[in-house]
């Protein structure tokens, strides 16, 4: 049988392995509908300022891109090679939703972002905004198939159990089973608000460096509109997923919570900080405020969430991990909302350009969406534990049967590779944020990507060299 | 087992041992490539044998991907036993392919100064990764034991000289498609090397499928049942005799310096070879014990992701013509990837 150690390493592989992997779809999922919108707005207003950041921005899309395909290539099979009693178990379900996305997003790659990144002046306007609508299109897809998936692990429902596996029965209830539009509107939102902020932190940066062009001004301010309007949905969207989280999975809203005990029929109070301590059984230093735990997640004064101790030992999510995850994303969340205020209110006489305060306030907020995305699912992952498939497959019954040396290579190598491989890629990335929005004209360079007989490959969109510390070619 | 009298199973069998003749046949020259790159130093050749592939090689690696994901939904119990057999090869092949392919692009990306680095990185990956495939292929022929639907086998079984023969025999079998290819896409000396290289690589490649015919029925009485069974003989005869034909067509059409013929012929023999495993197999899809039928998913799954399948596969394979086909031609030195 399993060690917990071998346990471990492998959980820890693939935390590593899919955090690093999130990263480039989020990004692409929200470049992808910035573009359309970009290129629908040109198409509108025919101000070239549109037509501008979207060269700017497809590049970059074009490199996160092809970032995101290699690291996904590992993840196809990581659901083999280290989790194959859960593959077996549930494969019958999870297998063809993993089919789907990867079948979306080849269909993706192989049809219309060719148009998109090499198409500008192969065909006609209306047609190349299809293909950039339909590639926005085709993200959200992909993301539709592969939370599914997520979220059908998270609440189960639509199948039997045959022969000690899972036999799909309804379709449409396995795809839209109970947490699922939930967890699909609140990381399709995440994937919108981390890029909005990477956007504006770009605009900042140059910003703060005297670029002041209208492109940059107009990345600045399309930014922070998302942040205004799109932060707060969020924070609803994740109350409303909160509150299904407490109908679903009350174990996790206690961990989330450090919330050991009831008592007597009082209201829940909320733990601003402590340390949740699983031995002892309790939240040391806990700051709480009486009657809001009951006021945030039951909309009420009085009503009780459950606790804790009211869980068997064995079947407790490790709350000291989640209460601090959660934090950090409600409270980075928090932080994102404030800047949008702020932004509005210094936009009346144009200081949101101009406040060099405000704007490294924007520079620093550029990762924040991505870590809070990450923290969110640190919560939700390690708050679905001790379980794979909730209440059906526990994930200690789900690792393949690994020695420790075995694992302790891989995850060597998997950090190695993804440290320095996507370290140049990501290194690469900022070199085109900080070469800034160029005027674009239609006539490319003779031999260039779009002319026949060229690579039509996302990172073939980008003509930039990766040498460092040149911010002029 | 089927579905109104379909056998969902078996389609499906046949659409995964497509998809991975796809990737065997196609990143197998591209691969081969990186494996012949130590042998070209000079920087502007190497920059026309990576332009070769340029345009097409990402789409070649996504049947790898489209080949994983299909056997986790039609046939879950064949991709869990298969993986976790195989963990180590696959990591490490995963890790090959990782490198090579941002060595691809970066290496047009990067300063003269640090283009040698990415040069490593592709060979290093190319090496790695056709090697582990052949590692996965050896395992996968030499059996892996299941017992109550779990990997019975130990970490290391891929760690033995039948498998390891088999990766050194696939880096000669994706050296030689490389070199074929080249000599359809390539001119002037780089082409007259290749044609060199080909010969040697042809006569390599016999001395593997022969120690392989040998070594496999011996070590496998069950493969040597199957081969020689008396209703068995004619095809395995059959394939060995297509097989002798394809390779003195490969030579002479090398002698006779034809451009197209070699690459022909060897795509010919990958497929042969291709065919003479799946012969050596069926009906299992985790030999010696699992079938098809055992390992599939219920039918309703099954049913599920063929009606995405359908649709979108014919839409994949037409833009993978439509790409070969706008980069025909030869390539030359100076022709614009960036």
């Amino acid at each position: 049988m399993l060690n917990l150690q071998a346990l471990d390493l492998a959980r820890i592989q693939f935390a590593f392995t899919v955090s690093f992997h999130i990263i480039f779809p989020a990004i692409t999922i929200g470049l992808a509908s910035f573009l359309a919108v970009l290129e629908g707005l040109w198409l509108k207003t025919n101000n070239a300022v549109y037509k501008d950041l979207y060269h700017f921005w497809a590049k970059i899309f074009a490199v996160n891109f092809g970032m995101g395909v290699v690291s996904g290539l590992v993840m196809a099979y990581e659901f083999g090679t280290n989790w194959s009693r859960f593959s077996d178990f549930a494969g019958s379900i999870t297998g063809p939703l993993l089919t789907y996305e990867v079948l979306t997003a080849f269909f993706l790659e192989a049809g219309f972002l060719g148009v998109m990144l090499f198409g500008w002046n192969r065909v006609g306007r209306g047609l190349h905004f299809f293909s950039t609508v339909m590639v926005a299109i085709g993200t959200l897809i992909s993301t539709f198939w592969i939370l599914a998936s997520n979220s059908w692990m998270q609440t189960p429902q639509g199948f039997s159990i045959v022969d000690g596996r899972v036999m799909p029965l309804d379709w449409f209830a396995i795809v839209f089973n109970p947490s699922f539009p939930f967890r699909l509107a609140h990381m399709a939102i995440a994937a919108f608000v981390a890029t909005a902020f990477f956007v504006g932190s770009s605009a900042a940066w140059h910003l703060l460096r005297n670029n002041d062009t209208p492109a940059v001004r107009k990345m600045l301010s399309m930014a922070m509109w998302m942040a205004l309007i799109v932060a707060p949905i969020q924070a609803i969207v994740g109350d409303a997923h909160g509150l299904n989280t407490l109908e679903y999975q009350p174990a996790k809203i206690a961990a989330i919570e450090g919330h050991w005990e009831n008592v007597g029929d009082g209201a829940t109070p909320l733990v601003l900080f402590g340390i949740p301590d699983m031995q002892a059984e309790k939240t040391r230093f806990a700051i709480e405020v009486p009657y809001l735990g009951s006021l945030i997640l039951t909309h009420s004064l009085d009503k009780q969430i459950p606790a804790l101790k009211s869980f068997p030992k064995e079947d407790r999510p490790n709350s000291t991990i989640i209460f601090f995850s959660f934090r950090i994303m409600a409270g980075l969340g928090m932080l994102m909302i404030l800047t949008g205020l702020l932004g509005f209110a210094l936009r009346r006489n144009g200081a949101l350009y101009r406040n060099r305060l405000f704007l490294r306030l924007v520079l620093f907020m550029g990762p924040t969406g991505l870590i809070a995305m990450l923290a969110g699912w640190i919560t939700t992952e390690v708050g679905r534990q001790p379980w794979v498939v909730y209440g059906l497959m526990r994930t200690a019954d789900a690792a393949s049967n690994h020695s420790v040396t075995q694992l302790s290579i891989s995850l060597g190598l998997f950090v190695l590779i993804y440290f320095s491989v996507f370290a140049v890629g990501i290194g690469y990335m900022m070199k085109l944020v900080r070469k800034g929005p160029q005027p674009h004209h239609d006539h490319p360079p003779q031999g260039g990507p779009g002319q026949e007989r060229t690579p039509r490959r996302p990172l073939s969109a980008v003509t930039e060299t990766l040498a460092s510390g040149d911010h002029t070619n | 087992m089927g579905i109104q009298g379909i056998d969902l199973s078996l389609i499906w069998g046949v659409i995964i041992a497509f998809g991975v003749m796809m990737y065997v046949i196609m990143d197998g020259f591209d691969l081969g490539l990186g494996i012949l790159f130590p042998l070209i130093p000079d920087e502007q050749e190497r920059d026309v044998m990576m332009n070769t592939v340029a345009p097409v090689w990402d789409g070649n690696e996504t049947w790898l991907v489209l080949g994983g994901a299909a056997l986790y939904g039609a046939f879950p119990l064949a991709y869990s036993v298969i993986l976790e057999a195989l963990y180590l090869p696959l990591i490490f092949m995963l890790a090959g392919l990782i490198f090579r392919g941002v060595a691809f692009e970066f290496r047009f990306k990067a300063s003269p100064q640090k283009r040698h680095i990415w040069d490593m990185a592709f060979i290093g990956g190319s090496f790695l990764a056709t090697f582990c495939q052949g590692v996965v292929i050896g395992t996968y022929i030499a059996g892996i034991p299941v017992v109550n639907r779990q990997f019975a086998g130990g970490n290391l079984d891929w760690l033995s000289p039948f498998p390891l023969f088999c990766g050194v025999g696939l880096v000669v079998a994706y050296a030689l498609l490389g070199s074929t290819w080249l000599l359809v896409k390539t001119e002037g000396m780089l082409e007259s090397r290749m044609r060199l290289f080909s010969r040697y690589l042809a006569f390599a490649l016999m001395a593997v499928v022969t120690v392989l015919c040998v070594w496999t029925p011996w070590l496998h009485p069950e493969i040597a049942l199957r081969w020689f069974a008396q209703a068995h003989i004619v095809v395995f005869g059959a394939l060995m005799l297509l097989g002798v034909l394809a390779l003195v067509g490969l030579l002479k059409t090398l002698r006779q310096h034809h451009s197209h013929w070699p690459f022909v012929f060897t795509l010919v023999l990958v497929f042969l070879g291709y065919i003479g495993l799946a012969f050596s197999i069926w009906p299992n899809i985790v030999p010696p014990s699992i079938s098809l039928w055992d390992a599939a998913s219920p039918p309703s799954s099954q049913l599920f992701i063929l009606i995405g399948t359908l649709f979108i596969l014919p839409i994949i394979l037409m833009y993978t013509c439509w790409s070969y086909y706008v980069f025909r031609g030869k390539v030359r030195i100076g022709d614009g990837y960036h």
